[in-house]
C-alpha cells in the first residue's frame, strides 16, 4: 500500500486533466445558459460558435508566428485570443441582425429558434471547413510543461510522476479570471443587472425601461468571448479540428442542463459534474487500485468502467438521471 | 386546387431535374440519386411523423438509420458457427444480465418508498449488476473477436434475405425510441433533443467499438442482395441478347437494371409509407395528433393522453427512419460505422422535412428528393462556379489552390442558407399543411 503515489498517480491521470476539461466546458456551458436565459432557446450553433472564434485565433496566432512574436514560455495563441473575440463578435452580431432578430420580432415559439439555429449550425460549420479544412490543427507553441513528469520525480523520488501542461494551468487560470469578471459584470454592473432582470421576467424589464435589444446584444458580445475563449482552451489543449468541435455540443447541453438551464453558477458546476464522470468513468483505474490496495489484493482487470470511446455515453446517462431526478438541474434553473 | 397543381409542378421540377442529370451526366448518376432520393424520401416522411404531424423535435435520426443498418448485417450475414460456439451463450447471458439489471432497477424504483434505503440498494444493484455483466461480457466477446478477425471476427447474422432487415430495422429502432421516448418525452421540448442527440450518438459509439456485433470500424461488407449482380447479368445470355436487341452497352444495361430494381423496391416501401402517413394523416387519430400539436393544455383538458400519444408517434416515427436506414445499407451492400454523421444523416433530414413542408406527406417527400439532389449536385456545380471564380488567378497561386481544395464543403453552407431562407421567406415550406 502506497498511498503517497496513488494520490499523484490519481491526480496525474485523473484530477488534472478533469479540472482542465471542466473548466472549459464550464465556459461553453455559461454561453449556453446566458443564451437560454435572454433570448430563450437552445443554441445549437454554439459548438461552431466556438469553433469560428478558436479558428480566427488560430489565423491570428499563425501570422504573429510568422512575425516572430512570441509569449516566451506562454503559447502566442493568448495575444492572438482578443482578436478571435473580435472577430467571433462580429459575426454573432452579424447572424443576429440578419437571423435571429427577424423571429425575436415575431415572438415565435422557442423551437422554431432551436430549428433556425440549426441552420446557422450548418453555415457556420460550412464557413470554418470552408476557411481551415477539416484537418487537425496545432497551435499550441511555448514551454509544453509547467512541472514535467521526469522534473517532477526527480524533485519528490516517487515512483510516479505528475506533470502539469502549461496549456492545463492556463486553462483553470484563465477560466477563473473569465468567470470573476462575468460575475462581477452581472451582480454589479448596471448593464449586468438589467440583464438578469431580462432573464427573470421579461415584461416587468420592458416595463422599467430595459433596452431589450441593447440587452440581446450585450448577450450576444459576451457569448461570443465565453465561446472563443473556451474553444482556444481546449484547442490548445487538446487539438482544433471543426468536427470536435460540434461534438461537444452534447456534453456542453448537458452541463448546462445539469446545472439548470439559464443559471451561470449551474453551468460551472455542471461542467465539471460531467468533466470529473467522463474522466473518472473512462480511465483505467488499475494504476491507482495497486498503489492503494493492500499487497496481495492488488485487481487483475484494467478496472475500466467503459472504454474511452463511450465518453459521450457518460454524459448522456448523467443528463438522463438528472432530468429523471431533478429536471430543473442541480441549481435551480428555467425549465420544467 | 392551386395547391395540387402546385405539388404537381413541383414534383414534375424534380423530375425535371433528375431526368436532366442522366441527359447531361448520366443515367447512373441519375438512377443513384433517385434511389437515395427514395431513401430520404422514407426518412422524411419518418422525421414528418414526428415533427410534422405532432411536434416532436428529434435531433437523433442518425442513430435510427444506424440501427436500420445493424439489422442488415444482422439478419442477412451467414452466421459465424465458431463464434457462436465458443462466445455465443456468453453474449447472450450476458444481455439478459444487463436486463435483469435494468428491470430490477425500475422495480426497485416503483417499489420501495423514496429514501436513502432505495438509494443505496440501487447503488447496489447497478454496480453489482454492470460488475456481472462485464465479467460475463468480456470474455466471451474476447473469444468472439479472436476468430479469424481479419475476415469476420463477429457474431454474424441469421443468414436470412435481406429484405426480412427492412421491418427488422424498424423493429430495433422502435425499440430504442420506447426507451428514449420513455424517460425524455413529458419533459420539455429542448430535453428530448439534447436527449435524441445523444443517443444517436452513443448507438453510432457502440456500432463502431462492439466488434463482436457487427465488427466496428473494421465494417461489414459484400452483404447478401435482393438483386442479381451486374457481373451474372453480363454473362446471362438471356440478358446480353435482351439489351443487345435494345441496342444498348450490356455492361451499362447492367448497372442501370440492377439501379432499376432497387428503385423499383424503394418506391414500393415509400409507395406503402406514404398511403399510410396520408391514411393516418386524414383519420381521428391524426386530427387528435395535430390537436394536441397545436394546443396541449386544451387537448389534455379534453382528455387525451398526450404522454402516451406523444411516445405512440415518436415510436412510429423512428421506427420509419430505422426501415430507411436498412434500406440504405443495402444499397450500399456494407455497414461502415464511421460514416454515420449528424450532419448528414440527421440534420439533412430536418432541412428535407423544413424544405419541404412540414406537416405535409408529400412535402416531406418533395423535400427528400429536392434536398438529395442538391447535396450531390451542389458540389460539381461549386467546383464550376469556383473554377470560373479562379479563372482570373495566377496558376498555382495559394489562394486559388486553397479555393479549389474547399469546394468539398460549399455542400454545409449551401444547406444551411437554403434553411434560413426558407425558414424566413417561407416558414410554411415548399408545400404548405392545408
Amino acid at each position: 500500500m502506497d498511498l503517497l503515489n496513488a494520490i499523484v498517480a490519481l491526480s496525474n491521470f485523473v484530477l488534472i486533466p478533469a479540472i482542465s476539461y471542466g473548466a472549459q466546458l464550464a465556459l461553453g456551458a455559461l454561453g449556453v445558459t446566458l443564451i437560454y436565459g435572454i433570448l430563450r432557446f437552445s443554441n445549437f450553433a454554439h459548438g461552431d460558435t466556438m469553433a469560428f472564434g478558436t479558428m480566427v485565433t488560430i489565423l491570428v496566432t499563425w501570422l504573429l508566428q510568422s512575425w516572430g512574436v512570441s509569449l516566451g514560455p506562454l503559447p502566442t495563441a493568448l495575444l492572438a485570443l482578443p482578436f478571435g473575440i473580435l472577430g467571433c463578435m462580429a459575426l454573432v452580431l452579424l447572424t443576429d441582425r440578419a437571423v435571429y432578430r427577424f423571429y425575436r420580432a415575431q415572438k415565435v415559439q422557442p423551437v422554431i429558434l432551436v430549428i433556425v439555429s440549426m441552420g446557422v449550425m450548418f453555415v457556420y460549420n460550412g464557413l470554418v471547413r470552408f476557411i481551415i479544412g477539416v484537418d487537425d490543427q496545432r497551435f499550441a507553441d511555448g514551454e509544453r510543461f509547467i512541472i514535467s513528469v521526469r522534473t517532477f520525480k526527480e524533485m519528490t523520488g516517487l515512483e510516479e510522476g505528475l506533470g502539469i501542461r502549461t496549456t492545463q494551468g492556463l486553462t483553470v487560470v484563465t477560466a477563473v479570471i473569465t468567470v470573476a469578471l462575468l460575475f462581477w459584470f452581472l451582480n454589479r454592473t448596471r448593464t449586468g443587472k438589467s440583464m438578469r432582470a431580462y432573464s427573470d421576467n421579461e415584461d416587468l424589464a420592458l416595463l422599467s425601461g430595459i433596452n431589450p435589444e441593447r440587452v440581446v446584444m450585450i448577450t450576444w458580445l459576451i457569448v461570443a468571448a465565453l465561446a472563443t475563449i473556451a474553444g482556444t482552451l481546449y484547442g490548445l489543449d487538446k487539438t482544433f479540428k471543426p468536427f470536435t468541435y460540434f461534438q461537444l455540443l452534447l456534453p456542453v447541453f448537458a452541463s448546462a442542463i445539469v446545472g439548470g438551464l439559464g443559471s451561470p453558477l449551474g453551468a460551472i458546476a455542471g461542467g465539471f459534474v460531467i468533466a470529473f464522470s467522463e474522466v473518472g468513468i473512462t480511465y483505467a483505474w488499475k494504476k491507482v487500485a495497486e498503489y492503494a490496495m493492500p499487497a496481495g489484493m492488488e485487481p487483475e482487470g484494467l478496472l475500466q468502467l467503459l472504454g474511452t470511446d463511450y465518453k459521450f455515453a457518460v454524459s448522456f446517462v448523467i443528463l438522463v438521471i438528472v432530468l429523471l431526478v431533478k429536471p430543473t438541474g442541480l441549481f435551480k434553473g428555467k425549465s420544467v | 386546387m392551386s395547391q395540387t397543381m402546385r405539388a404537381v409542378g413541383l414534383f414534375a421540377l424534380v423530375a425535371l431535374l433528375i431526368v436532366g442529370t442522366g441527359v447531361i451526366q448520366s443515367w447512373n448518376s441519375a438512377l443513384l440519386i433517385l434511389n437515395m432520393g427514395l431513401v430520404s424520401a422514407v426518412m422524411a416522411l419518418g422525421v414528418n411523423l414526428q415533427w410534422g404531424f405532432a411536434g416532436l423535435f428529434n435531433v437523433g435520426v442518425m442513430g435510427f438509420v444506424a440501427l436500420g443498418g445493424l439489422a442488415a448485417v444482422i439478419v442477412a450475414m451467414p452466421p459465424v458457427r465458431e463464434a457462436w460456439a465458443v462466445g455465443g451463450a456468453g453474449v447472450l447471458m450476458a444481455l439478459a444480465l444487463g436486463v435483469a439489471t435494468i428491470a430490477l432497477a425500475v422495480w426497485l424504483t416503483r417499489a420501495m418508498p423514496k429514501g436513502r434505503l432505495r438509494a443505496l440498494i440501487m447503488l447496489v444493484v447497478v454496480v453489482g449488476g454492470y460488475a456481472a455483466y462485464r465479467m460475463v461480457l468480456d470474455p466471451a466477446t474476447d473469444a468472439i473477436e479472436s476468430i479469424n478477425p481479419a475476415l469476420t471476427g463477429y457474431l454474424g447474422g441469421l443468414g436470412l434475405p435481406i429484405v426480412l432487415a427492412w421491418p427488422v430495422g424498424g423493429v430495433l429502432a422502435a425499440a430504442a425510441a420506447w426507451v428514449i421516448g420513455k424517460t425524455a418525452l413529458g419533459l420539455r421540448s429542448d430535453y428530448l433533443a439534447i436527449a435524441t442527440l445523444g443517443i444517436a450518438e452513443i448507438i453510432v459509439a457502440v456500432l463502431k467499438n462492439e466488434d463482436w456485433l457487427a465488427r466496428g470500424v473494421k465494417n461489414v461488407i459484400g452483404l447478401p442482395r435482393p438483386v442479381p449482380f451486374e457481373i451474372d447479368l453480363q454473362q446471362d445470355p438471356a440478358f446480353v441478347e435482351r439489351v443487345t436487341g435494345m441496342g444498348l452497352d450490356v455492361t451499362t444495361a447492367s448497372t442501370l437494371y440492377v439501379k432499376l430494381l432497387y428503385g423499383a423496391m424503394f418506391a414500393a416501401v415509400l409507395i406503402v409509407v406514404l398511403v399510410l402517413a396520408q391514411l393516418a394523416l386524414n383519420s381521428p387519430w391524426g386530427r387528435m395528433m395535430r390537436a394536441i400539436r397545436d394546443n396541449e393544455v386544451a387537448a389534455r383538458a379534453m382528455g387525451k393522453d398526450v404522454t402516451a400519444r406523444h411516445l405512440q408517434i415518436f415510436i412510429l416515427g423512428s421506427a420509419v427512419c430505422g426501415v430507411a436506414g436498412a434500406m440504405m445499407t443495402t444499397l450500399d451492400g456494407q455497414l461502415t460505422p464511421a460514416s454515420y454523421q449528424p450532419l448528414r444523416y440527421t440534420f439533412l433530414i430536418w432541412v428535407m422535412v423544413i424544405v419541404g413542408g412540414s406537416g405535409n406527406n408529400f412535402g416531406a417527400v418533395l423535400g427528400g428528393f429536392l434536398i438529395w439532389f442538391l447535396w450531390v449536385q451542389v458540389e460539381p456545380f461549386g467546383a464550376a462556379v469556383m473554377d470560373l471564380v479562379t479563372a482570373g488567378m495566377a496558376d498555382g497561386s495559394a489562394l486559388k489552390a486553397h479555393l479549389q481544395n474547399s469546394v468539398a464543403h460549399m455542400r454545409l453552407l449551401t444547406m444551411g442558407v437554403i434553411l434560413l431562407v426558407v425558414l424566413r421567406f417561407a416558414p410554411q415550406g415548399l408545400l404548405p399543411e392545408r
